[in-house]
């Protein structure tokens, strides 16, 4: 019996989650990057999460991270001659994060790891009561 | 001594197994394209509670023992499902986890209930 894969399975998604946040975190504190070209600014990059298959064949298994990718949205042109990173036409380019999406993003982590979090204790507690089984 | 617990030993390892299915929908309920799975079960208690068994005397013979859980997932049919193919519904999975829980506990209690009752009997004393 393998009760203890509960926690794997949790645990696998309990990192990923927060993988999730801190990219959100990541892409919020770089929201106002400039550059002088529209290649050198900061994209907001998300994870991409996949289901991850038990190499046992038993198909339960947790979440898989498969990568970080980075945002095709263009990056925000602005003209700045003052900025001293901007090229010869007075633009600079801004990171094309997106601060509603960033929060949305964030609070859906943030409730899906708590939802995991309280799998892994529920289980915990089950798992000790069926411990102390038959004891006075 | 198989028949110490009954069907609670049964059931707890369905409760078990049905508390990682679970675990597993939820751990992708932002998984593009996962379908949410689950234990049946109806199909499980049939399995586990047909006492009759075949004897097998050969390798080739059919075997009428309960078939695994895992032989047994379904599906879900989600309620609104989401446009990136996902049918995992968070909050309606975490009722099912208390739930799947609060009858985990309750086998516990059944099975704990035995050992006690035996313990009494060998014992001729209240513990």
């Amino acid at each position: 019996m393998s009760t203890f894969s509960t926690f794997d399975i949790a645990g696998s998604a309990l990192s990923a989650q927060s993988l999730r946040l801190n990219l959100t975190a990541s892409n919020l504190a770089n929201m106002h990057d400039v550059a002088g070209t529209a290649d050198g600014v900061y994209k907001a990059r998300q994870a991409m999460f996949r289901a991850a298959t038990d190499p046992f064949g038993s198909a339960l298994a947790g979440v898989d991270v498969l990568g970080v990718t980075e945002s095709t949205a263009p990056a925000i042109e602005r003209y700045d001659p003052g900025n001293p990173q901007a090229n010869s036409d007075g633009l600079v380019y801004g990171s094309n994060v997106n601060a509603m999406e960033e929060m949305a993003n964030m609070i859906s982590a943030s409730r899906s790891y708590q939802s995991n979090l309280e799998v892994i204790n529920t289980a915990k507690e089950l798992l000790l009561r069926t411990l102390s089984l038959g004891q006075v | 001594m198989d028949s110490i617990l009954g069907i609670h030993e049964a059931a707890l390892t369905f409760r078990a197994q049905r508390m990682e299915v679970i675990a597993a929908n939820l751990a992708n309920a932002d998984t593009p394209h996962y379908q949410a799975r689950d234990v049946e079960f109806s199909s499980v208690l049939a399995g586990a509670a047909s006492a009759v068994k075949m004897s097998t005397t050969d390798a080739r013979h059919l075997s009428t023992a309960p078939r695994g859980a895992q032989s047994e997932l379904k599906y879900r049919i989600p309620h609104q499902p989401s446009l990136d193919g996902n049918t995992v519904e968070t909050d309606l999975e975490l009722a099912r986890y208390a739930e799947n829980a609060v009858s985990y506990q309750s086998s516990l209690l059944f099975a704990s209930n035995r050992i006690s009752t035996l313990r009494m009997a060998l014992t001729g004393a209240r513990s």
